[in-house]
């Protein structure tokens, strides 16, 4: 059993304070969605108004073809992972496990065998029998998980489930959740503030800002085309550059940086979206070419670092530092001049937020 | 190996017999054959002991004492545990003070308390002497129920409670079936520390009993003033002997250690 979620317009408040605002997300049948961002955007606040344990001022939030806007958190059948385990201590694996099955009046025999059942998939055979506190934090986690699936729930949800793990557990970790979901056909929402974890596992993720959803998309496309300054200062983009368009120059557009120098971008491999626009580049987002090269920054070579598989500079130019990789066959000695072309599909035009 | 001061060591023999020379003293005066209390005992007896229980003043104040002592606490815990509950699970919302407030019973000077206490509850409101006492009693171990059940609360990780809630757990049933077995270790040592503390309270009591009803130390005060023979020193043993019995029950079961965190 696995249904859609549809978050409609939610508002929400802590006290006078606008937490989440007119937040609309929808997470389609046996889709994984992450919602991604820095503590205080509003992730786990909306994670928590879908279990139903803090209630939105307005909008509504529904599973399936259920409205679940005004039921109480417990009618909800919602799997949850929390970030904490939040295994109940006074009771063992097994016990945890069939939690759910016996509050859904599942008789003694059945619900043992459901919970041995789940117990094996997630890899914790002979473990039934311990305590929480005999666990190692990986094995607590799979109790979690297999006390959440095994009530067999139309969406399970995430919250941080790994950040109490070790580096080298949680990548295991995180693929054996997602290797579950898939197999189990689950519709998922996963809060975490690791972009390497959302976009790892996630069908599509939602990085968010202030309570609101900057950009939700496949982590293909947040990588490498973000809609706005935000998201892609959020994954990565070393550069952003403010720029005006000053003129049409045959081909192309001629445009301006802070400082005056001018470089004119090919109309038919750049859309400028505004006379007033941001140019976001990775660092290895620009080709060095030597000085006088036509449609680049000219700029001064500034400091080389050595990154394995590129140099990278740090740049002077009348609009500030740029960072830029170049190849390592042509090392270049700190003072040179050289000009920076932006490379069309690893630089985005931005429109300038208001 | 270092070697210790002189000096420190005579302070700690110095401290341990003012801490037990008193308690020493008592239980010798309390064996002692004589008609009068004494130290050292001459001659070695019980008589004094089960001159206690001759005395049915001492038997009716016991049974009185004891059932105080329950009733009060368990009154005082259905009060408290909610009101610890809430203190710490709303910790972000609740305002600061409103957790003291519970705690004022023991800052008050209890004569004060028991004063206001007799004012208000027995002679304003008129209730039976055995009503007020219980409410007296219940307030007097109030601050021990929320600060020690508090304690475990504070340690409670609540996300339990919403797991069990997410998986169909109503919430008045998750206290029941997940936080309450999560912090009996608390409840336990709350109820045996309010429990020794209204079993040995003086000072509320002086004012709230009467004609008729008394608990077990007024009664003890009473007979002193009377005869001064070693009969309170037994029952100040039997009083010290329920407190280090209770004592060592909470030690087996959850180590002192709780009551001190």
């Amino acid at each position: 059993m696995t249904q859609a979620l549809t978050l409609d317009r939610v508002t929400a408040h802590y006290g006078s304070t606008k937490v989440l605002e007119d937040l609309s997300l929808e997470v389609g049948e046996g889709e994984l969605v992450s919602l991604l961002g820095a503590s205080g955007c509003g992730k786990t606040t909306t994670l928590r108004l879908v279990a139903g344990f803090l209630q939105p001022t307005s909008g509504t939030i529904r599973l399936g073809d259920r409205d679940l806007t005004r039921l109480p958190a417990h009618a909800r059948d919602i799997g949850l992972v929390f970030q904490t385990y939040a295994l109940f201590p006074h009771l063992t694996v097994r016990d945890n496990v069939a939690f759910g099955l016996k509050q859904r009046r599942i008789g003694g025999t059945k619900r043992r065998e459901m919970a041995d059942r789940m117990i094996a998939r997630v890899g914790l055979e002979g473990f039934a029998e311990r305590y929480p506190a005999n666990l190692s934090g990986g094995q607590r986690q799979r109790v979690a998980l297999a006390r959440a699936l095994v009530i067999d729930p139309p969406l399970l949800m995430f919250d941080e489930p790994l950040s109490n793990l070790d580096a080298k557990l949680r990548v295991d970790m995180r693929v054996e959740i997602r290797r579950l979901q898939r197999a189990n056909g689950t519709t998922a929402l996963y809060v975490t503030h690791d972009q390497e974890e959302a976009f790892s596992i996630s069908d599509r993720v939602a990085i968010m800002n202030a309570g609101r959803i900057m950009q939700l998309d496949t982590p293909e496309v947040l990588y490498s085309r973000p809609a706005n300054s935000f998201v892609a200062d959020f994954v990565g983009f070393e550069n952003m550059i403010p720029m005006r368009a000053v003129a049409e120059a045959g081909d192309g557009v001629r445009v301006q940086m802070e400082g005056g120098a001018t470089l004119d971008l090919p109309k038919d491999r750049f859309t400028v979206p505004a006379r007033d626009f941001i140019l976001a580049a990775r660092a290895e987002g620009f080709r060095v070419e030597p000085e006088g090269t036509r449609g680049g920054l000219p700029v001064t070579l500034g400091l080389r670092t050595y990154l394995g598989r590129a140099y990278q500079y740090r740049c002077e130019t009348y609009a500030g530092e740029v960072v830029a990789n170049g190849p390592l066959a042509t090392p270049h000695d700190s003072g040179t001049r050289a000009v920076l072309v932006p490379q069309p599909e690893q630089c985005c035009l931005l429109p300038v937020e208001p | 190996m270092r070697r210790t001061h002189p000096l420190l060591i005579a302070f700690a023999v110095l401290t341990f017999a003012f801490l037990l020379g008193p308690l020493v003293i008592i239980l010798g005066a309390a064996l002692s054959d004589t008609t009068f209390l004494t130290f050292p005992p001459q001659g070695l007896s019980l008589r004094w002991f089960e001159n206690i229980f001759e005395i049915s003043a001492f038997r009716r104040t016991m049974v009185t004492s004891f059932s105080l002592a329950v009733g009060g606490t368990a009154l005082s815990m259905l009060i408290g545990i909610p009101a610890a509950y809430a203190l710490a699970r709303y910790r972000v919302e609740i305002p600061r003070f409103l957790g003291n407030v519970y705690v004022l019973p023991i800052l008050i000077p209890e004569i004060v308390l028991g004063f206001s206490l007799m004012k208000s509850v027995a002679t304003g409101l008129g209730l039976p002497i055995i009503t007020s006492l219980l409410i007296g009693h219940a307030l007097l171990v109030l601050p021990y129920c929320v600060r020690v059940v508090g304690a475990s609360l504070n340690s409670f990780d609540f996300s339990i409670e919403e797991a069990a809630v997410s998986l169909g757990c109503p919430r008045w049933k998750a206290f029941f079936t997940v936080v309450l077995p999560n912090i009996r270790a608390g409840v336990i040592a709350g109820f045996i520390l309010a429990f020794i503390t209204s079993l040995n309270d003086v000072s509320i009591s002086i004012f709230l009993t009467g004609p008729g009803v008394s608990t077990l130390p007024i009664q003890l005060l009473a007979h002193m003033e009377q005869f001064f023979d070693p009969t309170i020193a037994s029952v100040s043993v039997l009083l010290m002997l329920v407190t280090v019995a209770v004592m060592a029950i909470v030690e087996r079961t959850l180590g002192l250690t709780f009551l001190t965190k």
